[in-house]
């Protein structure tokens, strides 16, 4: 197989799993331009940000940044705090983005939500190359949201359209893949911690506020449960 | 803001959204053993992390006012039902979507 097949290959591989981002990020990334242009941003702002920042929720709030007084500290503090999930992802991927060669600095660099569950649950069929299958998936991803942020930049004040209600694919893709990794784990601890203490902390903390404490309720929850998990593992 | 400060701060967001994303691959690099413990949350986390992310895109419901979530709660029924029943991811994702959009433009 030459190069390109190969190529090729991946990409028809890794289509079909993005089509639900097509629809979510079009759609958000629209909204994000018309919102960017409703505040009266250039369309050259939403489409630069989309591709250079790429992390959606960070890029809303980093508009009402720049309507704000200049403080880069309180900027650097709030990305921080609102990516503060990508930390999870990193140490989830160290195996799966291993040997990808220069292709691993893009992945790591495009990791948004959804480029991270995409890429952590799908069963890459065995004769796709791995590496380029991920990077075409964040690559689509990619490009959709900037498209997206492109046309809601230039055209936003064009569009009509009801489309109330569109972002909900996206809380209907985590629950899919959420559905599907429940199904392949034999012990469901793991994602009932997970789920439980986000409910929890996210009643507690309010939804602004509510990812840091989460964050840190999983890892003592799971850092707990180590050693009768490890130890039951170790029985089968 | 100036033009000046403006690229600042949108460098500042992607330095700190990059920072967020690189940082566990660069304190473990792949040359060097993972310590066993950050391998152990390497293997749970995404599980425990999926969870934490449905629960993000449902952050701003308000349960004890407008529609109490029921549009929310509808949806998520509609694609958890249909998703172990028939296995369709995009079968499951769009008629929940669908769903959730007709809830919320004609009932809600």
């Amino acid at each position: 197989m030459n190069k390109r097949e190969m190529l090729a290959k991946a990409f028809f591989a890794a289509f079909p799993h993005t089509t639900p981002i097509l629809a979510g990020f079009l759609f958000l990334g629209i909204a994000y331009g018309m919102y960017m242009q409703s505040l009266g941003f250039s369309a050259i702002y939403p489409i630069v940000m989309s591709i250079i920042i790429f992390a959606g929720s960070m890029e809303f709030l980093a508009a009402t940044l720049l309507l704000g007084a200049f403080n880069p500290f309180h900027a650097l503090f709030l990305t921080l705090m609102v990516n503060a999930r990508h930390l999870f992802y990193g140490i989830s991927m160290l195996e799966k983005y291993k040997n990808t060669g220069k292709k691993k600095s893009y992945l790591i660099f495009g990791m948004c939500d959804e480029s991270f569950s995409i890429n952590y649950s799908a069963n890459i069929p065995r004769n796709v190359d791995k590496g380029w299958f991920m990077t075409f998936v964040t690559l689509l991803n990619h490009c959709y949201w900037a498209l997206g942020a492109a046309i809601g930049g230039i055209f936003g004040s064009l569009i009509s359209f009801n489309t109330e209600g569109l972002e909900f694919v996206m809380t209907a893709l985590f629950v899919v893949i959420f559905i599907e990794q429940w199904r392949k784990e034999k012990k469901h601890l793991i994602a009932l911690i997970g789920l439980t203490a986000s409910v929890i902390s996210l009643i507690l903390f309010g939804g602004s506020g509510f990812i840091l404490p989460a964050m840190i309720a999983i890892l003592a929850a799971v850092t707990a449960v180590r050693k009768p998990q490890e130890q039951k593992e170790a029985a089968a | 803001m100036s033009l000046a400060q403006q690229i600042i701060t949108i460098s500042v967001v992607v330095f700190g959204t990059v920072l967020t994303r690189f940082i566990p691959f660069l304190l473990f690099p792949p040359g060097k053993t993972t310590p066993p413990y950050v391998q152990y949350l390497g293997s749970v986390l995404p599980l425990a992390v999926l969870g934490l992310l449905v629960v993000y895109c449902l952050k701003d419901v308000t349960l004890l006012a407008g529609n109490h979530g029921i549009p929310e709660f509808i949806g998520i029924a509609v694609v958890a039902g249909l998703h172990l029943w028939k296995g369709q991811m995009l079968l499951s994702i769009a008629a929940g979507t669908i769903t959730y959009m007709m809830l919320v433009q004609f009932i809600f």
